[in-house]
């Protein structure tokens, strides 16, 4: 009996011990101690304790960099160039950087730790990106898992955003996630509502954010999220608009109709939306609206398998093949393309090839 | 046990480790990370260098904890929660430290590193080291030659496999399987070291 005391009793004692010498070498082996972070050559600087990604770091600190994957490494989002001190180039980052990023210096900053003074260059327009405090003021089933959501800005009660760009909404922890999760959704609404804002969501199977947005998710509650974000906007020229769209791809293109519409714009303009069934299809009828106030705009649904009893006059077939039975020559047009990564290499491809080059070809990878 | 001295009679552990009692090659233990790692070189040199120098140091430490603690407590029988406990702590230090000091190292090793606490081979050289009941300068040569033995043969492998790139190997056998009958035919040519050392 004694024995078996003393037994467990020597063995926990040593483990306990080992574990104390691991604590306390953890402390000084990982100790970075105080490490400077500049940004911009000295547009801002902030001296954290370092240790930590770059990434995290930073979003600290309040500067917003993009990140879609959780520190994962697999969305290259946080994409930063890093001019001194980010170390070696892993092994976790080499996948998603291209041979002129490496010779740049770009690096994934969710990968890299802080250990020294570290100098960064991001794009001007990440400096003025904020967090901002929202309140859901309205939710619209738009078609099936697909909602429209309206924030109310709390703090600060304002936005400026250009139509184009998208917000990262801040999933929190809830039953079916364990880590806040960030999720990029393009701004849908007209640029003149000052104080709110809505997003088209669209639920994925086993989505974190989508999830937590439709099944938790109700009007009176707190959101944070940050942005804007994106360059997809529209361009300064008067050039013909080929949109394409699928799923909640309409979002962007739409925030872009408003702004037309807004500026009294003549440009000429189609809009390709494609979808599985007709029940699929949302925001016709503002769509329809826009052809009576818009100078010269059309709506082009186009169904892939219109459903039996749905009697579908309209467009059939992939959105893609809907465009190449309408335009022959496309070389003076500009493309707006937004949705799944495989429509718009499709519709890349099928613009390319038919005369458009690619710097008139604008786009929004969801993935 | 002997009359050689002691220095002697632990270089003379540490050769026979190395080349006539491969740990790898003679004794099959350690083949997870070793076929597992052994693609290229420079990770094969990376964990090797791992490996042995914590086979090295826990060997050592494993023989304190057992001279001074099991053996005076009669709990010897608690030996193999004990050394397993001292391994882990000790890779985990190691980890701490490399990725500290080589980041590339340790995202290269990535899973591999933690791995090595459950590498077979290091506790199969502590327990040897109890019943084959060595002294402390004896134990510290037949760690460090362990370690090197698993260091020469996963290099010797990462080499091959690197000749083997470019060469048509069936699909069933492509990865783990040619790597095994390529460690098969290695333990074939090691065997030609039996009987090198005298008693050994």
């Amino acid at each position: 009996m004694l024995m078996t005391i003393l037994s467990i009793l020597t063995v926990s004692l040593i483990a306990a011990a080992l574990a104390a010498v691991l604590v306390v070498a953890d402390r000084v082996v990982s100790d970075y101690g105080q490490c400077e972070i500049d940004v911009n050559e000295g547009q801002r600087t902030f001296v954290i304790k370092g240790g930590r990604t770059l990434l995290d770091s930073l979003i600290e600190q309040k500067l917003f960099i993009p990140s879609a994957c959780g520190g994962r490494g697999t969305c290259g989002y946080c994409k930063v160039r890093v001019t001194e001190g980010g170390g070696p180039l892993l092994p976790t980052e080499e996948p998603l950087l291209d041979k002129k990023e490496i010779e740049q210096s770009v690096r994934l900053s969710c990968q890299i730790k802080v250990k020294q003074n570290v100098r960064i260059r991001i794009p001007d327009a990440l400096l003025s990106v904020r967090e901002y405090v929202c309140e859901v003021a309205e939710i619209v089933e738009l078609a099936r898992n697909v909602r429209q959501i309206q924030f109310k800005l709390v703090d600060p009660d304002r936005m400026k955003f250009i139509p184009g760009q998208y917000m990262q909404l801040l999933t929190p922890i809830y039953e079916k996630s364990t880590e806040e999760v960030y999720r990029a959704y393009s701004i849908s609404s007209d640029p003149e509502m000052k104080d709110r804002f809505e997003l088209i969501i669209k639920l994925v199977p086993g989505g974190i954010c989508t999830t937590w947005v439709f099944e938790y998710l109700k009007v009176g509650d707190t959101v944070r999220l940050n942005g804007p974000y994106g360059e997809f906007h529209l361009s300064g020229t008067e050039a013909p608009m080929i949109c394409i769209a699928g799923g909640s791809g309409l979002a962007p293109i739409k925030c872009l109709l408003h702004q037309m519409k807004n500026t009294a714009s003549r440009r000429q303009a189609k809009f390709f939306f494609g979808g599985n069934e007709v029940r699929d299809l949302y925001h016709v009828e503002t769509m329809r609206e826009f052809e009576k106030t818009l100078h010269d705009f059309e709506f082009v649904p186009v169904v892939a398998r219109p459903e039996e009893g749905a009697d579908w006059k309209g467009e059939t077939g992939l959105v893609t093949e809907a465009v190449m039975r309408r335009y022959e020559d496309v070389s003076k047009h500009e493309a707006y393309l937004c949705g799944p990564p495989g429509m718009i290499d499709a519709s890349i491809a099928l613009l390319t090839k038919r005369g458009m080059s690619e710097k008139n070809i604008f786009f929004d990878k969801f993935s | 046990m002997n009359t050689r001295p002691e220095v002697l009679h632990a270089l003379i552990v540490c050769f026979s480790a190395i080349f006539t009692g491969n740990m790898v090659l003679s004794l099959f233990l350690g083949l997870c990370s070793f076929i597992a790692v052994s693609r290229q070189v420079k990770t094969a040199v990376g964990l090797g260098a791992a490996v042995t120098f914590v086979t090295a140091c826990t060997t050592v430490l494993n023989w304190m904890v057992y001279k001074w603690v099991l053996v005076p407590l009669r709990i010897e029988y608690l030996r193999y929660i004990l050394f397993i406990i001292v391994i882990a702590a000790f890779v985990q230090f190691v980890e701490m430290v490399l990725e500290r000091y080589s980041p590339v190292l340790y995202q290269n090793l990535g899973i591999f590193l933690p791995l090595i606490t459950v590498n077979c081979a290091i506790l199969g050289a502590a327990l040897f080291m109890v019943i084959r009941d060595y002294t402390l300068v004896t134990t510290l040569g037949w760690g460090l030659g362990s370690g090197l033995g698993w260091f020469l043969a996963i290099v010797a492998m990462a080499g091959i496999r690197m000749r083997l790139a470019n060469e048509r190997i069936p699909r069933g056998l492509q990865g783990p399987g040619i790597t095994i009958i390529i460690a098969g035919i290695m333990a074939l040519a090691f065997i030609g070291f039996s009987g090198v050392l005298a008693g050994s």
